[in-house]
C-alpha cells in the first residue's frame, strides 16, 4: 500500500453540457452505507432546476431532429465509454449501495448493457408504435410517434446507477431531453455519469443531472410549465401524488412510481410513456368514371 | 438556342420584350412565377452536397484559387468604415499578396455609397471595379425615390456596379410586380453606366421556390447579376441556394439568350468552400460562367485564406495569418 | 481556360490484398478440396488481384457441418450477447471502412465515391440495425420467443458485394442462425476480408463460413440437405432454378431477383431534381442494380424539355478510374456482363430505337460502357422488357396517369418504381397502383436498414431490411 495521498474529486452538477456548482453554493454530505464520508455533493436549488430545464429545452430541437440511427450510435458510444470506466463505477456503486465488489460489478455491467439495449431501440420503437390505418375513404393515413419534449426524471432512490440508467436511457432514446434528479443519498454515480455523457457525443443539454434534496427540487420540476412529462420513479407514494397534482397544471405526462426490478430486461413502457402519436391524413386520387382521376 | 448576349448588352432589352406578356400585369407575372417547376429541397441539397465531394487537387487547385481570387468583390460594409479603411482595402484588392506579385487582383471592392469616391480614387488606373451597395442596403426599407437617389449618388461618385436589395416585404406579401418595377427603376438609373446586381436576401425568402421565383423576377427586370445575400442575416450564401440560382441563369439564357451573372455573398470564408462553389458553376453552367464577368464572391476574409493556400501550393509549406496582410 | 480536374486517386496503400485466399470454414482459412483455385481481377484494369479457392460440394458440406455445430451454442446465447457481437462487427466495419471501400472498388470496378459514401456506410448501418433486434425479437410481432431456423445458405451477387453480405448475414445472425455464404465469383474479396472482421470481433467459430466459388458451388450449397434456409440475390433465371431445387423440402426460401423499374415523370415534376433522380436511378453503380430505374416514363408534354436537360446532365458525367474520387461512372464488373449489355443495346438499335450517348472516352484496358439512352422505345422492344443490368436507359412516353401505371406494370418484374410530381395525391394514388416492392417518390435508389426491400412478381419474394426482414430467418 502506497502512502501517497490521493486527490479527491469535486463532484459537480451536469447542466447544458457543462459542470457547474449549485448556484446556491450549497453542498451536502454524502456517506457510504456505514456512514463514512465520501464526498460533498452539490445541493441543487430551484434555480438550478430552472437552469436545467432551460438547457434541456434548448437541446430538444437538435436531439429530436437527429436521425434515430444517429441517436443509436450516440447511446452505444455511452456504453463504450462506460465500459472503459467500469472499475470506477463499480467502486462508486459498491460504496453507495453497500454492495460487495462482485454485486456492484453486476449492477454496472447490467447498466452498460442497458445502454446497448436502448441504443438498439432508437430506430425500432417507431416501427412497433406506428401504423398505417386503412380508413374508409380515399386517404393515405399514417400514425407515427415522436418525443414529448422535456422530461423531468426522479431517479430511483435505491438503485443509484442501474436504476438511474434505466430511467434516463429510455427517455432520451426516443428523442426527449431530460432533467434527472439523482438518488438523494447516493448521487455520486449519477454525477460521474455526467462526465461519461460529456465525452460520449451526447449533445449538451440532452441529459442534465441534479443532486440534492428531492423534496426541494421535485416540486419545481413538477409544476414547471415548460416541462412536458415527469417520471416519478424516485418518489414515495404520498409525495408522488402531490407531484402528480402539480403536474396536472400543464397536463404533463406522468409515469407513476411502481415496483420495478431494475435487473430485469425492460419492455418498451418507459419509452412509450414519453411519446406522442401523430396521425397524418392525405388524399389519394381515386379511380373515377374515366378510369383516372389522379 | 439564340446567340447569347449579356444582360447589359445593347440587344438584351429587346430580347426581354419577347417575354413582355409575362410582366404585362400583376396576375400574368404571378401565373408565370407559380408555373415555374417546383424545387424539391432534399434533392437540391443532395445534389449540392454531392458536388461538394469533388476532390480538387494540384494543378486544378492552383487554377481554382487564382480564379476565385479574381472573382472576389472585396467587401467592407460597416458603420465604422473610414476613408483609411477603404483605401487599405483598395490597396489589397490591387495587390493582394505583397510577397507575390503574380497573384491576381480581385474583381472589385464593394463599399457603401459614401465611400465610392474614396475607393474610386484609390483604384484609378487599375482594372479593379468599384461596386456599391445601394437602395437603402441592407433592409431596403425606404421609399423608392430615396432608393433611386442612393443609386444615383453612388454612380455619380464613380461606382461601376450597383448591388441593390429587393423589397423582401413586397415579395413575401405577394406583390411581385412591385418588386419587378423597383428593380426596373434601379436598372434604368444604372443605364449603361453601371452593372446591376440584385440581392434577394435568400435567407429571408426562406423557401427554394421563392428563391427561384425571385431569380426570375430579377432576370426579367434586367439584372446583370443575381446575388444571394447581404451578409447581414443568419443564412447567407449556401451551395444549395447558389446551385438553384445557377440553374435559373442557365434556364434563362436557354430561353432568352441573355446571360446573367451570379454572386453568392456572405459566409464563404475558406478556400475549400470557394472551390465548392466553382465546382457548382463548372458542372451546372460550365466554363462560360467561369470568369469574373459572370461569377463573383461577395467576401472579405476569404481572400486571406485563398492567399495562404496559394502560398502553400507554391512553397510546399503551410502558411499562417502572419504572412498575409490584415487589411 | 477550362476548369480541368486533376487526377485525385484514393490511395491503394490502405488495403493489403494477399496473393491467395482459402475458404473460411469453422473459423479457419483452408484450401479447397483438390486445391482448385480461380483468379479475381480488377474490372477497370484486368489486373489479377488475387487467387481464391474454388469450393467444391465437399467443401460446402464441411462448411454446412461447421455451421450446424456452431448453431447449437449460437442460438442458445442470450439475444443481448448476440447483439453485442453484431455491434462489434458494425464498429469494426466503420473503423475499416476506407480499406474496405478501396478493396470493393478494386474488385468490383465501381467508383470509390460510391463505395465510400454509399456501400460502406450502409453496410455498417445494417449491422447496427440488426444488432439491436437480436434481444428484441419478442417485440417484432412474431409472437413470444420466435426461434431461428438453423443453418442459412446464402448466395449473393457481385453488384454490391459487401452490402449484399450485410443484408444476408446481419439478420441471420441476429435471429440466432448460423450461415454459409457464397460470394459472387467475380467479387469474392470483401467477403474474405469480412471473415477477418469476424475474427477481430471474436465471433465464435463456425457461425459465419465463407465458401468462394462459381455457380456450381452455389448450387451445391442451396441443394445441401443440412441447410434450413436459402437466401439468394441474383438473376431471375437462377432464382427459378433454386426455387425448383428446394421444392418439396423444408427449406425456407427468399429470393431477391431482377427488375425493370419504371421511373415516371409527370409534367409538374421538380425538373432539375427529377433529372438527378433519373441519373441516380440508372447510372448509380453503372446501372448494375436490380432496382435500377431502367425505364424512364415521361409525360409527353414535357418530354423534349426533360430529354434536353437529361442529355446536358449526362454530358457532365465523369467516366474513368474508379479509384479517382471524382469518377461518377466506373467499370462494368466483367467481360461477360459487358457482352450482355452490348448485345442488348445493339438489339435496341436493331429494333428501331434511337441511341444516344455523350461524348465519352473509354479507357483501353478493362470493361467499359458509356452511359447510354434510347428514345423512341416502345413496350415491345427488348430494351423495354429485359433487364440490361447496365448504364442503359430506355425512354418511353405516356399521356395520362392511367397509361403511366399500365406501362409501368406491364412487366414480368415488380421490384422498384419512381414517381416525380409535386402533387401529393397523384403521387399516393399512383404509388398504390404500382405493382412494385419499393416505390420512390421524388427520389430514387434510396436504401436504409430500417426499410424493407424486395419484389413483386418475378422480382422474387421475401423482404430484406426492417422488421420485415427478420421473418425470413425465423421459424414463424
Amino acid at each position: 500500500m502506497s502512502d501517497r495521498l490521493s486527490v479527491f474529486k469535486t463532484y459537480k452538477l451536469f447542466v447544458g453540457g457543462k459542470f457547474p456548482r449549485s448556484e446556491s453554493g450549497r453542498v451536502y454530505e454524502v456517506t457510504d452505507s456505514k456512514g463514512n464520508w465520501l464526498a460533498n455533493a452539490p445541493q441543487s436549488s430551484r434555480k438550478d432546476a430552472r437552469d436545467a430545464v432551460v438547457a434541456a429545452r434548448k437541446a430538444v430541437g437538435g436531439w429530436s431532429g437527429a436521425t434515430a440511427y444517429n441517436r443509436g450510435q450516440v447511446l452505444y458510444r455511452v456504453a463504450e465509454m462506460l465500459e472503459g470506466r467500469r472499475d470506477q463505477f463499480v467502486a462508486e456503486v459498491a460504496d453507495a449501495e453497500g454492495l460487495s465488489k462482485s454485486k456492484a460489478a453486476a449492477q454496472v455491467d447490467a447498466a452498460i448493457d442497458r445502454w446497448v439495449w436502448y441504443a438498439g431501440w432508437t430506430d425500432k420503437i417507431g416501427q412497433i408504435t406506428g401504423s398505417t390505418n386503412p380508413v374508409a375513404g380515399p386517404f393515405f393515413n399514417v400514425s407515427s410517434t415522436e418525443p414529448t419534449g422535456v422530461v423531468a426524471v426522479l431517479a430511483p432512490q435505491e438503485s443509484s446507477f442501474l436504476g438511474l440508467v434505466s430511467v434516463i436511457a429510455p427517455a432520451i432514446a426516443t428523442g426527449n431531453t431530460v432533467v434527472v434528479v439523482a438518488s438523494e443519498k447516493a448521487p455520486l454515480p449519477a454525477l460521474s455519469l455526467g462526465e461519461v455523457l460529456a465525452t460520449s457525443d451526447v449533445p449538451g443539454g440532452v441529459v442534465n443531472v441534479l443532486s440534492g434534496r428531492t423534496a426541494e427540487i421535485a416540486p419545481t420540476l413538477a409544476s414547471h410549465q415548460d416541462v412536458n412529462a415527469i417520471d416519478l420513479a424516485g418518489a414515495e407514494a404520498d409525495f408522488a401524488k402531490e407531484l402528480e397534482i402539480a403536474a396536472a397544471d400543464n397536463l404533463k405526462r406522468v409515469l407513476r412510481p411502481q415496483g420495478v426490478d431494475w435487473a430485469v430486461t425492460p419492455g418498451t413502457e418507459r419509452m412509450t410513456a414519453f411519446l406522442e402519436t401523430r396521425t397524418v391524413w392525405h388524399p389519394t386520387g381515386s379511380l373515377g368514371a374515366g378510369g383516372s382521376s389522379y | 438556342m439564340p446567340t447569347t448576349v449579356p444582360a447589359h448588352g445593347n440587344d438584351a432589352a429587346g430580347r426581354l420584350t419577347e417575354l413582355a406578356d409575362v410582366t404585362a400585369s400583376d396576375s400574368a407575372l404571378r401565373r408565370f412565377l407559380h408555373g415555374l417547376p417546383g424545387v424539391d429541397a432534399v434533392g437540391l441539397e443532395a445534389r449540392a452536397a454531392s458536388l461538394g465531394t469533388r476532390s480538387i487537387k494540384t494543378t486544378a487547385k492552383a487554377y481554382a484559387i487564382d480564379l476565385a481570387i479574381s472573382m472576389i468583390d472585396l467587401t467592407t460594409l460597416e458603420g465604422a468604415d473610414t476613408p483609411g479603411k477603404v483605401r487599405a482595402l483598395a490597396a489589397k484588392a490591387v495587390n493582394p499578396d505583397p510577397t507575390d506579385r503574380t497573384s491576381p487582383r480581385t474583381a472589385a471592392v464593394c463599399v457603401y455609397p459614401d465611400m465610392v469616391a474614396t475607393a474610386k480614387a484609390a483604384l484609378t488606373g487599375t482594372d479593379v471595379k468599384v461596386a456599391s451597395v445601394a437602395t437603402a442596403f441592407p433592409a431596403g426599407r425606404a421609399a423608392l425615390p430615396v432608393k433611386l437617389a442612393d443609386t444615383r449618388d453612388a454612380i455619380a461618385a464613380g461606382a461601376d456596379e450597383i448591388d441593390m436589395v429587393i423589397d423582401r416585404g413586397a415579395f413575401l406579401a405577394g406583390r411581385y410586380m412591385d418588386v419587378f418595377e423597383e428593380i426596373r427603376a434601379v436598372k434604368a438609373e444604372c443605364g449603361d453606366k453601371a452593372r446591376l446586381k440584385v440581392i434577394f436576401e435568400t435567407g429571408e425568402l426562406s423557401t427554394y421556390d421563392n428563391i427561384r421565383r425571385a431569380s426570375w423576377i430579377g432576370m426579367l427586370a434586367g439584372a446583370d447579376f443575381i446575388k444571394t445575400s447581404t451578409g447581414k442575416v443568419a443564412v447567407n450564401a449556401t451551395p444549395s441556394n447558389t446551385l438553384l440560382m445557377l440553374e435559373a441563369v442557365r434556364d434563362f439564357r436557354a430561353l432568352t439568350g441573355v446571360q446573367v451573372g451570379v454572386k453568392p455573398a456572405g459566409g464563404i470564408r475558406t478556400t475549400k468552400d470557394a472551390i465548392k462553389f466553382l465546382v457548382l458553376v463548372n458542372e451546372t453552367v460550365g466554363e462560360e460562367w467561369l470568369d469574373n464577368h459572370w461569377f463573383r464572391f461577395g467576401a472579405s476574409s476569404l481572400l486571406n485564406d485563398l492567399l495562404m493556400q496559394r502560398q502553400k501550393l507554391s512553397t510546399g509549406r503551410y502558411s499562417g495569418p502572419d504572412y498575409v496582410t490584415v487589411d | 481556360m477550362s476548369f480541368t480536374y486533376a487526377p485525385a486517386p484514393e490511395s491503394r496503400s490502405v488495403v493489403d490484398i494477399a496473393p491467395s485466399y482459402g475458404l473460411f470454414i469453422d473459423g479457419e482459412f483452408t484450401e479447397a478440396t483438390g486445391g482448385k483455385v480461380f483468379k479475381t481481377v480488377s474490372p477497370s484494369s484486368e489486373e489479377v488481384l488475387s487467387e481464391v479457392a474454388h469450393g467444391s460440394a465437399e467443401d460446402v458440406d464441411r462448411a454446412v457441418k461447421a455451421a450446424r455445430k456452431a448453431f447449437e451454442k449460437w442460438s442458445a446465447l442470450p439475444g443481448s450477447e448476440r447483439a453485442k457481437y453484431l455491434f462489434r462487427i458494425a464498429r469494426i466495419i466503420q473503423e475499416r471502412s476506407r480499406e474496405l471501400a478501396v478493396l470493393e472498388t478494386l474488385d468490383n470496378g465501381k467508383p470509390i465515391k460510391e463505395t465510400r459514401d454509399a456501400d460502406l456506410p450502409l453496410v455498417a448501418a445494417h449491422f447496427f440495425y440488426y444488432a439491436g433486434w437480436a434481444d428484441k425479437l419478442d417485440h417484432a410481432g412474431y409472437g413470444a420467443n420466435p426461434r431461428p431456423l438453423g443453418v442459412a445458405g446464402q448466395v449473393i451477387p457481385w453488384n454490391f458485394p459487401l452490402l449484399m453480405l450485410a443484408w444476408k448475414i446481419a439478420p441471420a445472425l441476429a435471429t440466432g442462425n448460423t450461415v454459409v455464404l457464397k460470394p459472387a465469383e467475380t467479387t469474392p474479396l470483401s467477403a474474405l476480408f469480412f471473415a477477418d472482421i469476424c475474427r477481430q470481433a471474436g465471433l465464435p467459430k463456425g457461425v459465419v463460413n465463407i465458401v468462394t466459388g462459381d455457380g456450381t458451388t452455389g448450387a451445391a450449397l442451396v441443394a445441401h440437405e443440412g441447410v434450413n434456409k436459402v437466401a439468394f440475390t441474383g438473376s431471375t433465371a437462377v432464382g427459378k432454378a433454386i426455387a425448383r431445387t428446394v421444392a418439396g423440402s423444408d427449406k425456407k426460401l427468399t429470393l431477391e431477383l431482377g427488375g425493370k423499374g419504371a421511373n415516371i415523370v409527370f409534367d409538374d415534376a421538380p425538373i432539375d431534381q427529377a433529372v438527378e433522380g433519373i441519373v441516380q436511378g440508372i447510372f448509380f453503380n453503372q446501372g448494375q442494380v436490380c432496382c435500377a430505374g431502367s425505364r424512364l416514363l415521361v409525360q409527353e408534354s414535357i418530354q423534349d424539355e426533360l430529354l434536353d436537360s437529361l442529355k446536358r446532365r449526362l454530358s457532365t458525367l465523369r467516366l474513368g478510374d474508379p479509384l479517382d474520387k471524382n469518377t461518377d461512372i466506373g467499370a462494368i464488373n466483367s467481360a461477360e456482363q459487358l457482352a450482355r449489355i452490348t448485345e442488348l443495346a445493339d438489339s435496341g438499335e436493331a429494333e428501331g430505337a434511337e441511341r444516344w450517348a455523350p461524348a465519352c472516352e473509354l479507357p483501353e484496358a478493362g470493361y467499359w460502357f458509356a452511359p447510354t439512352l434510347f428514345t423512341n422505345v416502345t413496350q415491345a422492344h427488348r430494351i423495354a422488357r429485359e433487364e440490361i443490368f447496365g448504364p442503359v436507359l430506355s425512354v418511353l412516353s405516356f399521356r395520362t396517369p392511367a397509361e403511366a401505371v399500365a406501362k409501368a406494370n406491364n412487366s414480368q418484374y415488380g421490384l422498384s418504381a419512381g414517381i416525380w410530381t409535386e402533387k401529393g395525391s397523384r403521387m399516393l394514388a399512383v404509388a398504390s397502383k404500382l405493382r412494385a416492392g419499393v416505390v420512390w417518390a421524388n427520389t430514387f435508389n434510396k436504401f436504409d436498414p430500417t426499410s424493407p426491400f424486395g419484389g413483386f412478381k418475378e422480382s422474387g419474394f421475401g423482404r430484406e431490411g426492417g422488421r420485415h426482414g427478420l421473418e425470413a430467418y425465423l421459424d414463424v
